[in-house]
C-alpha cells in the first residue's frame, strides 16, 4: 500500500512527491508522458523559478531541479491512469496502464496534478474545413520545441495569453511571418513581459476580433476575421480575410479533471477545477489537486507550492485519518472576483487565496468586509493572478464566510 | 528632430506607462516612471534593447530529438538575426548536458537547457 499516488509529473506533481518523500511518506509518481516535466520541457524561454528556486531559470532547467531530486520516489513514464476507485475514505485504488500492462495499486492518499487541456478550434466557434496546419499553441510548442518541426510558414494566432504570445515569438525567430494575433477582448490576454514581444518582432495585434471560419484545401489557406462591438457580438460587414497556412490556438487552458468528475468530486464552474479546503483536499477525503488541475496559474512557482502544500495535505490526513478542521469557513466571490480558490479555509493555519479579477481595473482595493482587511493595489488584470496571504488569526475573525472583492479606492 | 517611444514597463506588475523622448541620439525628457529601476529599464529599451534569446538545435543519438538552449546573458535586440542564422546550422550529438556549452556568438555562450 502506497501512503500517497501522485498522478501527473509536471511541475505540481513532481513538488508534490519530493515533499510527501521528504515528509517520510512512501509515493507512487506517476506520467502518462514518455519523460517527466509535464509542459515545462517544452516551455524553454526563460522567467521561471524566480520565487520558488530564486533564480531565473528556462522550463527544462525548472523541470530538471526537480527531476534530479526524485530519489526514493518510485517513478513510472508512459503510465496514464485510467480510473481512481474510492474504495473508502481511507483506502483508493488507481488503475493504470503502461508498457509493464494494466495494474491497479492501493494507496491512502492520492495527489491530483494531471494539469490543463487546452481549448481547441471548435470550443471557440471557428467554422469551415476540416483542414491541416490547424494547431493549438501548445501543439504547435511541442513540435518545434521538442520535436524541431517548423508547423508553418505563414500564421494566425488566435488569443493574446501567454503561450500564444510566446508561441508568436518562437515562430518569428525561426523564419516564419506571425501576420496577426486576434484577441476577442479589448484588452490582451497575457503578461504585460509577453506582450512586449508584439512590438519586437512588428507583429499586429487585433483587439476586439475574433477569427470565425477557416477555408483551404487540404491545408489551411485563409482565415476569416471579425471586429466585435463591446458585448462580444460580431459586428456585420467589418470580415476580412488574412491569408496564412497555419491557424494557432491559443485560447485558455482547461483543469484536466475528468478522472476526478467520474467518482464525483465537485468541480467549481469558474475556476474549472475541484473545489478545495484549505489542505487543497477535494470533496472526496483524501484526494488533493495542485497545479493547473486546480486552477489555471500564470507562474510555475504557485504550482510547485500547490503542490508541496497537497503534500503537506496528504501527510495530515494519514496521522490523523482525514483532515481535522472544527469549522469551514466559505470563501465567497464578491466584485469583480471571477475565480478564487481555495474555496474553504479552517482558520487553524495561514492560506494563500489565488484568485482572478474578472475585468482589469486601476487604483483599487481588495477587500475581505469580514474581517477587516483590506490591500490597496494601484492595478489588477484579469491576466494576472492576486495571490494573498489570509492569516489564522485573520480567518478566525470571520463566523462563516469571507467574502473577496475588489473595488474602487475611494 | 525628436521622437518618443512608448513602452509598458515590465520591471513589475505594475506595468506603467513609460515615455522617452529622444533628440539627436539623447534623452530629452522621461516620464512617466514610477521608480527608478523602470526608469532604467525604459532608458536602455531605447539605448540598447538586449534580450536573451531560445531556440532548439537538433541532437544525434538523445532521448529527444532537439536540444534547446538559450543565450548566456541578453544579445542586442539587432543582433538577433545572425545569431539565429548561426543556430540554424548547428547539429550536436548526445549525451548533451545541462550547462554545456554548445556554440559561442560575438563572446556569448550559447548554453543547453535541457538533457539530451
Amino acid at each position: 500500500m502506497y501512503d500517497v499516488v501522485v498522478i501527473g509529473g509536471g511541475p505540481a506533481g513532481m513538488a508534490a512527491a519530493i515533499r510527501a518523500r521528504d515528509l517520510g511518506l512512501r509515493v507512487l509518481l506517476l506520467d502518462d508522458n514518455d519523460y517527466l516535466g509535464g509542459i515545462l520541457p517544452q516551455c524553454i524561454h526563460p522567467g521561471f523559478g524566480i520565487h520558488y528556486f530564486k533564480e531565473e531559470l528556462t522550463g527544462p532547467e525548472f523541470a530538471y531541479k526537480l527531476m534530479s531530486n526524485l530519489e526514493g520516489v518510485e517513478v513510472k513514464t508512459s503510465a496514464r491512469v485510467l480510473e481512481i476507485i474510492n474504495y473508502s475514505d481511507i483506502e483508493k485504488f488507481v488503475v493504470y496502464t503502461s508498457p509493464e500492462g494494466v495494474k491497479k495499486v492501493p494507496t491512502r492518499t492520492i495527489i491530483y496534478a494531471a494539469g490543463a487541456r487546452e481549448r481547441h478550434a471548435f470550443e471557440i466557434g471557428i467554422v469551415g474545413d476540416r483542414v491541416s496546419g490547424i494547431y493549438t499553441a501548445g501543439e504547435a510548442q511541442t513540435l518545434m520545441d521538442i520535436y524541431g518541426i517548423m508547423p508553418g510558414k505563414e500564421i494566425v494566432i488566435v488569443g493574446s495569453g501567454d503561450v500564444g504570445l510566446i508561441m508568436a515569438r518562437r515562430f518569428s525567430l525561426e523564419g516564419a511571418r506571425v501576420k496577426a494575433v486576434i484577441e476577442l477582448m479589448p484588452y490582451p490576454g497575457g503578461l504585460a513581459r509577453n506582450i512586449m514581444i508584439l512590438r519586437d518582432f512588428n507583429i499586429p495585434l487585433y483587439l476586439s476580433h475574433k477569427v470565425v471560419e477557416v477555408r483551404g484545401r487540404g491545408r489551411v489557406e485563409r482565415v476569416k476575421v471579425v471586429k466585435v462591438d463591446e458585448n462580444l457580438r460580431e459586428i456585420p460587414g467589418s470580415e476580412f480575410w488574412i491569408k496564412a497556412d497555419t491557424l494557432v490556438i491559443s485560447a485558455g487552458l482547461i483543469p484536466n479533471v475528468r478522472l476526478l468528475s467520474d467518482i464525483g468530486v465537485v468541480i467549481d464552474p469558474s475556476t474549472g477545477g475541484p473545489v478545495v479546503n484549505d489542505r487543497l483536499e477535494t470533496s472526496i477525503p483524501g484526494i488533493f489537486v495542485a497545479g493547473n488541475a486546480l486552477l489555471i496559474n500564470d507562474l510555475v512557482d504557485y504550482v510547485a507550492e500547490q503542490g508541496e502544500l497537497a503534500a503537506e495535505g496528504a501527510k495530515e490526513f494519514i496521522d490523523n485519518g482525514g483532515i481535522l478542521s472544527k469549522h469551514w469557513i466559505k470563501i465567497e466571490k464578491g466584485e469583480n472576483i471571477r475565480l478564487v480558490a481555495p474555496h474553504y479555509v479552517s482558520g487553524e493555519r495561514d492560506v494563500w487565496l489565488y484568485a482572478r479579477v474578472r475585468r482589469p481595473m486601476e487604483n483599487v482595493v481588495l477587500e475581505f468586509p469580514e474581517i477587516g482587511k483590506r490591500i490597496r493595489l494601484p492595478v489588477v488584470k484579469p491576466a494576472e493572478m492576486l495571490r494573498i496571504k489570509l492569516r489564522a488569526k485573520e480567518i478566525r475573525e470571520a463566523e462563516n464566510k469571507i467574502t473577496i472583492r475588489v473595488i474602487e479606492n475611494d | 528632430m525628436t521622437k518618443v517611444y512608448r513602452f509598458t514597463c515590465i520591471v513589475c506588475p505594475l506595468s506603467c506607462t513609460i515615455e522617452v523622448e529622444m533628440e539627436g541620439g539623447k534623452i530629452k525628457d522621461i516620464k512617466g516612471y514610477t521608480c527608478p529601476r523602470g526608469k532604467e529599464w525604459a532608458i536602455e529599451e531605447v539605448i540598447n534593447p538586449k534580450r536573451v534569446v531560445m531556440s532548439v538545435v537538433p541532437v544525434e543519438g538523445g532521448k529527444l530529438p532537439t536540444v534547446s538552449v538559450k543565450t548566456e546573458r541578453p544579445i542586442p535586440k539587432d543582433k538577433i538575426p545572425e545569431l539565429m542564422s548561426m543556430l540554424a546550422k548547428i547539429k550536436v550529438k548526445a549525451p548533451v548536458k545541462i550547462g554545456d556549452v554548445i556554440a559561442e556568438f560575438e563572446g556569448v555562450k550559447i548554453i543547453a537547457t535541457r538533457e539530451a
